[in-house]
């Protein structure tokens, strides 16, 4: 019906991801916010797995739509 | 214990922006809702996969994420039964042997296909408990969110609840089932994505399965176990004392694997609807077999962690600790809330809370998109006012009133969560009987589907038999230790089971049984009514065989199934 989910679920994944990268980055340098996670920065880490995951939704969702197209 | 977190302005944008996603979907599909088949069954236009994610999404509630992360911590790898055992098996057969009935029918509910398959009143009997279920599912769940969200972000109880009805019931209303199914797939992702990282932080955290493994051994021997009871599964089954779980492999197999997986995943209209919304009846059929396999590895997002917690719990230097009750117990469902707190951060804190808002709400709307399907076409159309030879009034007006239901459906809901904070054991209760109304209905499904013989008269009494021995089992028997009257034994006590768990597996095969056996002798004894020719399409034996030629070979059901079934029997040789 209507809309093609993996345009949001690839626009909402790509804006977490760059979120939560630049957030990562920018507290990189701050050992006590990232003691409880053992350390790492799960911020970076996550975002720049929701980044992957945003743009493959958003290729596949952009190629689901050429074919619908031609 | 403070089980309070401190949200900073990242968590907070990170909910904002889900929540937006979630209303301009509900938004964006505004425009397509022209009748009320486009609004109730989604136009049946659904891709296999997105149904399929929504399939098991539906039953990824926040309560079975919390519940079933509580039940890693009690019962270790023995939770895995609800998923390899359990649900895997049923939603094959589901696929497999009931679709093409339940979808080639085109009936529209599963009550609509038991009044196609048997008659009015057996309908009657199952639309009206389940709209009454769904209702009450749905209070709950609510009640539960705005506790949560009281205790955890220290929000008011008041506002969390109207906040949250409303978010669902804008979305639902928009967009209907089809907003409510793309929601859950959405859903699906920010919970696998917000979990993650607490199952590679607590794993890391005891060295890895291996570590997992050693750091148990001492904590479990204590408690009287075998050192690998908690990360083995079928092990120590073959007595009810040696695994904490309390039940025998025949008792997991017959009420956890047979009766109650295949009541729920294969009668529950809420599950079904999923995949009858699909677009053909192979996407139909396809829909639980592409869930199943997302499905298998779940335990390890869930149910993993709650073992780790289990280390932790009895490592002093963690400083880790569960909330305790009243009774100075601890609170098991708080165990993935306190895992989120031990480890992340500000950021992806954010998007664990989200994703547990997200499956709460997900919930809701789940049981309100179903009960204003069954309430529409099984009591409002059948009861109340039947279709008029005037098509396009009736479309708008059955589109109406389905759009009333749903207004209606989260009131209700509403009135229910209060009544549940003010009344909780009765809810909890309420939650029990309710369980036991999928064991019956499964036997006289199944017999309708395998059995041209089963009668309308005999299913009637065979459901209603079910559920009163059902309830007749839950009164007469117990779980040791036991305080309250809710728990069972409220008629006498004739038999303690040792976990609350057993006593619930045998509830639903005595109920199953019952109902099967009284469908069965009655059904010689009543005349059917229908003949061969109405039976088309309803019953296996008068049903053309589906031929999949047609499909390619790697899209054909058989071959998924066959490829989930060797994927769920290799998880269960490893974790034997």
């Amino acid at each position: 019906m209507g809309i093609d989910i993996k345009l949001p679920i690839g626009l909402m994944f790509t804006i977490f991801g760059l979120l939560l990268t630049v957030f990562g980055f920018a507290t990189r340098l701050d050992a006590g916010m990232y003691k409880p996670s053992l350390g790492i920065n799960v911020n970076l880490w996550s975002g720049l797995g929701m980044l992957v995951l945003g743009v493959v939704m958003l290729v596949l969702a952009f190629f689901s739509r050429k074919s619908k197209a031609s | 214990m403070n089980t309070g977190f401190v949200l900073s302005w990242i968590d907070y944008l990170v909910m904002i922006i889900y929540f937006a996603f979630v209303l301009g979907i509900g938004w964006a599909l505004k425009r397509y809702m022209k009748d009320a088949s486009a609004f109730l069954e989604a136009g049946r236009a659904m891709p296999a996969w997105v149904a399929g994610l929504a399939f098991i999404s539906t039953n990824l509630g926040a309560l079975e994420v919390m519940g079933m992360t509580g039940s890693g911590l009690k019962y270790g790898m023995l939770t895995t039964h609800f998923y390899w055992v359990g649900a895997i098996p049923a939603m094959v057969f589901l696929a497999m042997f009931m679709m093409p009935f339940y979808y080639g029918s085109k009936a529209r509910s599963v009550p609509e296909y038991i009044k196609l398959r048997y008659d009015e009143k057996t309908r009657g009997l199952n639309a009206i408990l389940f709209a009454v279920m769904t209702i009450l599912a749905s209070g709950i769940s609510m009640y539960a969110l705005a506790i949560l969200m009281e205790k955890v972000l220290g929000w008011n109880f008041h506002l969390s609840l109207i906040l949250s009805a409303a978010i669902v019931l804008a979305y639902t209303y928009l967009g209907g089932l089809s907003s409510a199914i793309y929601n859950e797939v959405l859903q699906f992702f920010i919970i696998v994505v917000g979990l993650l990282p607490i199952v590679i932080l607590s794993l890391k955290d005891v060295g890895g399965w291996h570590g997992l493994q050693q750091s148990l051994a001492p904590i479990v021997s204590s408690k009287g176990f075998a050192p690998d009871a908690w990360t083995t599964t079928w092990k120590y089954t073959g007595s009810a004392k040696l695994n904490p779980m309390g039940v025998e492999w025949y008792g997991i197999f017959a009420g956890l694997g047979f009766v109650l997986s295949f009541g729920y995943w294969c009668t529950n209209f809420l599950i079904v609807q999923r995949a009858m919304s699909a677009k053909s009846t192979t996407a139909a059929r396809n829909t639980p077999l592409i869930g199943a396999i997302p499905k298998m590895f779940i335990p390890f997002l869930i149910i993993v962690p709650g073992i780790v917690a289990l280390v932790l719990m009895n490592t002093p230097g963690k400083g880790f600790a569960l909330p305790l009750n009243e009774a100075g117990q601890p609170i098991y469902d708080y165990t993935i809330i306190m895992l989120l707190k031990q480890y992340l951060p500000a950021g992806v804190l954010g998007l664990g809370v989200t994703a547990l808002l997200a499956s709460f709400m997900s919930g809701m709307a789940g049981n309100v998109s179903a009960f204003n399907t069954v309430w529409t076409y099984d009591i409002y159309q059948s009861y109340i006012r039947p279709v008029t030879k005037d098509k396009a009034s009736d479309d708008k007006h059955y589109l109406f009133v389905g759009r009333m239901a749903t207004i209606f459906g989260v009131i209700v809901s509403i009135a229910a969560a209060y009544l549940a904070s003010l009344f909780g054991n009765i809810m909890d209760f309420l939650q029990t009987i309710f369980s036991m109304i999928n064991a019956p209905l499964f036997a006289v499904i199944f017999l309708g589907m395998f059995w041209k013989r089963a009668t309308g008269h005999a299913a009637f009494t065979g459901l209603l038999m079910g559920f009163f021995v059902a309830l007749l089992h839950h009164g007469l028997t117990f779980p040791e230790g036991a305080n309250t009257l809710v728990k069972g034994g409220w008629i006498a006590h004739l038999h303690a089971y040792p976990v609350e768990m057993a006593q619930n597996f045998w509830t639903a095969i005595f109920a199953c049984s019952t109902s099967a056996i009284i469908t069965v002798f009655l059904s010689f004894m009543t005349t059917q009514k229908k003949s061969d020719n109405e039976l088309k399409g309803l019953v296996y034996a008068l049903t053309p065989k589906l031929n999949e030629e047609a499909v390619p070979w790697y899209n054909r059901s058989s071959t998924l199934a066959i490829i989930v079934l060797t994927l769920v029997s290799i998880l269960t040789i490893l974790f034997w």
